[in-house]
């Protein structure tokens, strides 16, 4: 009974906890990955204020453009999870348009990070500069590649629903990919909040 | 089902020789896998100790340059760390946890695959170094600024982030198939509270693992960029702290620590009890002191730095955690000399092992006792006192342990005895070489040896022991040699055992020896700690799970998971993918193509791999 | 032969920790880096803590080890039938054998949470403070200058301290992290780029004490050591003085020949090296030279400093110590064209010979 190979049958799953193998992986998976941005924040956090020379976050950042990217990613998890509800229901051009939509939300906060990180470039600040650029630019860059990575995958499922491949069945792989797409989102509420929201505070550099 | 518009060539079906182990899924066959290219491993770490150990065994000696020998001490460290001790511990998990818990493989057999191929990349790339333009000579904890570009030019730290990093995705995927097969695959009635000690051991440390990677993870990309892309993390000159550096490394360091030790006390929390015919005693607190002692063992790493300047307060508090994980430790040992007490103890080499692990063990925690505390550690740390204690808790510990563990399992996974005359010669062997080795190392570290060192001057009172410790570093180095003689001549023509040779209590030993593809026939119910010892002399019968009745419902109904290229290719990507990034501020867009071409194939591996069926459907007859 | 392999146990461990009380406290009294042969207040505190904690490890491991060996002889398999009594635990039992080690841990804690204040909090902050720079690989020291508030003193590898006084040193490093230990007078802290630490030292007793770097900092780690020489107030007053006053220029032909040399572009020993009294030698890459005759070893502790010692280090350092800054950075050591000959050698000895 209790195989290795336990496909999907339905919601019974043969596991000793009921769980899916797949989705308690997603669960770890994340674990590390918290474990992974909390050393990069760490780092960011400590660093702050330590710069020797500029730019300083109050020079460069624009907290009303990042909140809009911070906006359009948010969405971007309400249209994920839209996405998820129009597959199990079986509406299968719902689906298309929402797991899209999170792809396009999602490449539209990747194009502000690169203008942003273009404004910073020319305004002076890149990785070497100082300790502010290295660790903002390593912490968000990395947290976009997550994005990048997580927005290919978004692509991958929408293709493969053309394919006759995403069936209300198959939902599980949707369930998966929303849970790093909303864990990605919630790192990125983090990192907004510790690097851009409290970096332009006075007396913090 | 699902059809895919890229030329994927067809899955293997059935192949045979090395094509076979290549595609393997099968957990038993990735520990073999695991365990022979750990043992290696294991011999070139020693081979570089050698080279250590005679260089060191008089004063003023030049066997090697003082570069050389920088880099021979880092290349020990870090091979007997992670490429031998972590993997032949992993050799053990995918071996044995599916046998222990009744399971016919692990959660994720392709994650399994590649986990294995993913550790070998990385121990190809570190051991590559040496030939091409020189290993890291940093130390295996590689202290900031010293790892900086300015100061190690040249490309041998590279090598060792870059190694550590594959190494890290390695334990990574290997942890994460752990943790959900230990939680979601086993036997009907195996309650988490009645699994084997060695299950629940390898449980904690696969926790342990995905919590601490990541930081050490990040830590190598922070020192990488700074090498590579001119970034400040660790740069004195734009305000950075070399002391973030130790905080995140010892962060992930002490739970490594933890890592290595905590599977050991698995191994010999099962040797014990079978060779005194008890049951562990008190295996609640005995369970309950592993999920303390990997839980301390985040609150305590700082002690790795007392000496760096973190101040009176911060020093004090860890010398209080520090000793407080004494307790656990202490009360582990305590009941495995309580199972041995009042029962019938018959001393097998693996049963010698495991008691001469637990002597070792006492003299190198309570070493460790004395660097607790910070003050009197300031005279200890850094110096030869502190080689002696790791070598007591490593060696004396963890490699006496895996032995064991050896001994103990060979039966089960060849079919053969190891030879019990040669096995008793051996564990003296081992056993008062590894003494004559590394007690002395005490004396020269409290008479004022400091640690990494090329040479000393003979007006140091250092010379004795220095010579004493190096003839039995050789020793233990025969000791060695005689324990692969056994393994590989018992292997060929050793007495063939049964399936039950030790008259074990879990049910690995309720199966052949070695057992069938599908470890079990049927999966046993199970109803109690110890399930085979309790249908044994109990009367408790392992039911097994409704719905086959006889052989052929058996074998119809087994699926196994079927080979597959993809976990080697994905592997294959993450190898050359690292080479490129190596190189990229010496050659910067090769580099950048190659490190591109290397994460492409990974990214066309792992698509294919979603998307392959973990049965062909096509595939009629079972395995 | 299960009873031999687990009597022979019991005896080999009894024997080595006899062995290994007798030999830690008679053998190692008196070597020169011996942590037992403590001169001062923090050493001393630091031995009688590793005493008292060691004493309490050798009663733990006596007691254990005595169980577990009885238990390995005494419970021997006697028949394959034995059929032990299947005990899962005694919860008193385990209740107790966590107390007692909490307990002891908790006699052990007390006496170290308080050394580690005292030795961290220096019991005279206004005492003389000295700095020390580490570098790769040898030890820059910094002394107030006896008269004038603005000045320093400034010396290298070996460290002259009061007798009987509390020393102050505030320890940095220009490079990597490396660590400063004498381990007769006091347990080693780190000197480390960007984040100062200080010290506070103390030798109750007038000689010379061995130090060496105790933290990995490259190449030529196991050859960075340096000299501590305790002196009555007097004498050490004495010394600083010394040290204070510039090099006078040489006389002798021989020695002027080589200071020309020292200051000249054949030998180049101005850029790296400081000697107060000398207008062209003002570099700071090396250490200040002003008085190196006075100091009774060269090259950070590993060579004598006489005409053998200074000879072999001017013509061949990297033979002396692989990776030093002076072998790899300087063109007469690192072009064979500009090699010095065993003229101007001699002339450089004669010169180095007399700055005392």
């Amino acid at each position: 009974m209790a195989e290795a190979t336990a496909a999907i049958h339905g919601e019974h799953e043969e596991t000793s906890t009921g769980l899916n193998n797949r989705k308690l992986l997603m669960w770890a998976f994340l674990g590390s990955d918290c474990m992974f941005f909390g050393t990069l924040i760490a780092t960011y956090v400590v660093y702050q204020g330590k710069s020797i020379k500029g730019p300083y976050p109050i020079d460069v950042f624009s907290i009303p453009v990042t909140s809009v990217s911070t906006f359009v990613l948010l969405m971007s998890s309400m249209s994920m999870v839209l996405a998820y509800a129009a597959l199990r229901r079986g509406n299968l051009s719902s689906f298309r348009i929402w797991i899209f939509s999170t792809a396009i939300l999602g490449i539209t906060f990747l194009g502000f990070q690169v203008f942003e990180f273009r404004d910073f470039v020319h305004e002076g600040l890149t990785p070497k500069t100082n300790l502010f650029g290295s660790t903002f630019f390593t912490l968000t860059g990395l947290h976009g590649a997550h994005v990048t990575l997580g927005v290919i995958w978004l692509l991958s499922l929408g293709f493969h629903s053309f394919k006759g491949g995403m069936t209300p069945d198959k939902h599980l792989e949707v369930d998966l990919a929303a849970l790093y797409w909303h864990f990605v989102d919630v790192v990125w509420i983090i990192i907004f909040t510790v690097v851009y929201l409290f970096g332009v505070f006075p007396g913090i550099n | 089902m699902t059809t895919i518009s890229l030329p994927i060539p067809k899955r293997p079906v059935h192949p045979t020789g090395v094509w076979s182990w290549i595609t393997t899924v099968d957990h038993k066959r990735i520990g073999i896998l695991y365990g022979v290219t750990a043992f290696i491993m294991f011999l070139t770490g020693g081979f570089e100790a050698m080279y250590i150990r005679a260089q060191l065994a008089q004063p003023g000696q030049d066997l090697v340059s003082p570069e050389v020998y920088n880099q021979l001490f880092t290349m020990h460290g870090t091979t007997m760390i992670f490429l031998a001790i972590m993997p032949m511990g992993a050799a053990f998990f995918n071996y044995i946890i599916p046998l222990q818990i009744g399971a016919r493989d692990v959660a994720f057999p392709r994650l399994n695959a590649f986990s294995y191929w993913t550790f070998l990349a990385g121990a190809l790339m570190l051991n590559l170094s040496w030939v091409l333009g020189g290993a890291p000579n940093a130390g295996w904890f590689g202290y900031a600024p010293l790892t900086s570009s300015v100061f190690n030019p040249g490309h041998g730290i590279d090598f060792w982030i870059l190694s550590l990093q594959i190494l890290g995705i390695a334990s990574l995927a290997a942890a994460f198939n752990f943790v959900v097969t230990i939680i979601n695959m086993r036997a009907p009635g195996m309650l988490l509270m009645r699994m084997p000690l060695f299950t629940w051991m390898t449980f904690i440390t696969s926790l342990l693992l995905i919590l601490a990677f990541p930081v050490i993870t990040v830590a190598l990309i922070q020192l990488l960029f700074d090498r590579q892309f001119e970034t400040n993390f660790f740069v004195p000159a734009a305000g950075a702290s070399p002391v973030l550096w130790q905080h995140l490394f010892w962060i992930f360091g002490h739970p490594e620590v933890y890592i290595l030790i905590l599977p050991a006390m698995g191994i010999v929390s099962e040797i014990i009890p079978t060779f005194s015919k008890k049951p562990m005693f008190g295996y609640p607190v005995v369970v309950l002191s592993g999920v303390i002692i990997a839980f301390m063992g985040w609150m305590v790493w700082s002690h790795h730095m007392f000496t760096v300047g973190l101040g009176p307060v911060a020093n004090s508090v860890f010398a209080l955690t520090t000793m407080a994980i004494a307790v656990p430790t202490g009360v582990k040992i305590f009941n495995w000399i309580a199972t041995m007490w009042r029962g019938s103890i018959e001393f097998k080499t693996a049963m010698l092992f495991a008691v001469g692990f637990i002597w070792l063990f006492i003299i190198g925690g309570l070493s460790g006792v004395m660097h607790s505390s910070a003050a009197s550690d300031a005279q200890q740390q850094d110096t030869y006192f502190v080689v002696a204690h790791l070598h007591y808790v490593l060696f004396g510990g963890s490699i006496m342990a895996l032995l064991a563990g050896i001994y103990y399992w060979f039966p089960k996974i060849t079919g053969r005895l190891m030879n019990e005359t040669v096995g008793k010669i051996n564990f003296w062997l081992v056993f008062i070489a590894m003494n004559i080795t590394f007690f002395p190392m005490h004396f020269t570290g409290l008479n004022g040896m400091p640690r990494r060192i090329y040479t000393y001057d003979s007006d140091m009172g250092w010379d004795l022991w220095n010579a004493v410790s190096s003839a039995g570093a050789f020793m233990l180095g025969a000791g060695i040699l005689l324990f692969l003689y056994n393994a590989i001549t018992s292997a060929r023509s050793g007495e063939v055992a049964s399936a039950d040779p030790w008259d074990g209590r879990t049910l690995e030993w309720s199966i052949s020896s070695p057992p069938p593809e599908y470890n079990f026939e049927q999966i046993p119910i199970v109803q109690g700690r110890d399930p085979f010892w309790a249908q044994k002399y109990g009367g408790v019968a392992m039911v097994p799970v409704a719905g086959g009745s006889g052989e052929d419902a058996v074998h119809h109904s087994i699926h196994l998971p079927q080979p597959s290229y993809w976990p080697f290719v994905a592997s294959i990507g993450i190898f050359i993918g690292s080479f490129g990034v190596l190189y990229i501020n010496a050659a910067s867009w090769i580099g950048v193509a190659v490190a591109g071409i290397g994460a492409l194939i990974t990214m066309i591996a792992i698509y294919a791999w979603s998307l392959e069926p973990v049965n062909d459907p096509d595939d009629g007859a079972a395995h | 032969m299960s009873t031999t392999s687990s009597r022979s146990k019991a005896y080999l461990g009894g024997l080595l920790l006899l062995s290994s009380i007798a030999l830690l406290t008679g053998c190692a009294l008196d070597d020169p880096q011996s942590t037992f042969d403590t001169v001062g207040p923090v050493s001393q505190s630091q031995l009688m803590l590793f005493y008292w904690i060691f004493g309490a490890a050798v009663v733990v491991f006596i007691v254990v080890g005595a169980v577990l060996a009885y238990t390995s002889i005494r419970f021997r398999r006697k028949s394959p039938d034995d059929n032990p009594p299947q005990t899962h635990g005694n919860t008193p039992m385990e209740i107790g054998w966590t107390i007692v080690p909490v307990l002891l841990l908790a006699v052990v804690a007390v006496p170290t949470v308080m050394t580690i204040f005292d030795n961290a909090n220096s019991p005279d902050p206004g005492a003389l403070t000295v700095e020390a720079v580490g570098r790769q690989w040898w030890f820059e020291f910094r002394y107030p200058h006896p008269t004038d508030p603005d000045e320093q003193v400034v010396t290298a590898n070996e460290l002259h301290i009061p007798v009987g006084e509390v020393v102050n040193i505030n320890l940095e490093s220009r490079d990597v992290i490396h660590s400063f230990w004498i381990p007769k007078i006091a347990g080693k802290v780190d000197m480390v780029p960007n984040n100062s630490n200080t010290i506070w030292i103390q030798s109750d007793e007038a000689g010379e004490f061995y130090g060496q770097c105790a933290e990995f900092c490259g190449e030529a780690h196991a050859l960075m050591k340096f000299r501590v020489v305790a002196q009555p107030k007097a004498e050490y007053d004495a010394w600083l003085l010394g040290q204070a006053a510039p090099a006078v220029d040489a006389v002798e032909p021989l020695a002027a020949e080589g200071q020309a040399l020292f200051e000249g572009n054949v030998a180049g020993c101005w850029a790296c090296h400081t000697i107060s009294g000398s207008a062209k030698s003002r570099g700071s890459v090396g250490p200040n030279l002003t008085h190196v005759a006075s100091r009774g070893l060269i090259a950070s502790g590993i060579i004598e400093n006489d005409q053998a010692g200074l000879r072999s280090w001017l013509t061949d350092p990297c033979e002396s110590k692989p990776g030093n800054t002076m072998c790899t950075g300087a063109a007469v050591y690192n072009n064979p064209d500009k090699a010095l000959d065993e003229k101007q050698i001699s002339a450089l000895v004669a010169y180095l010979r007399g700055l005392d």
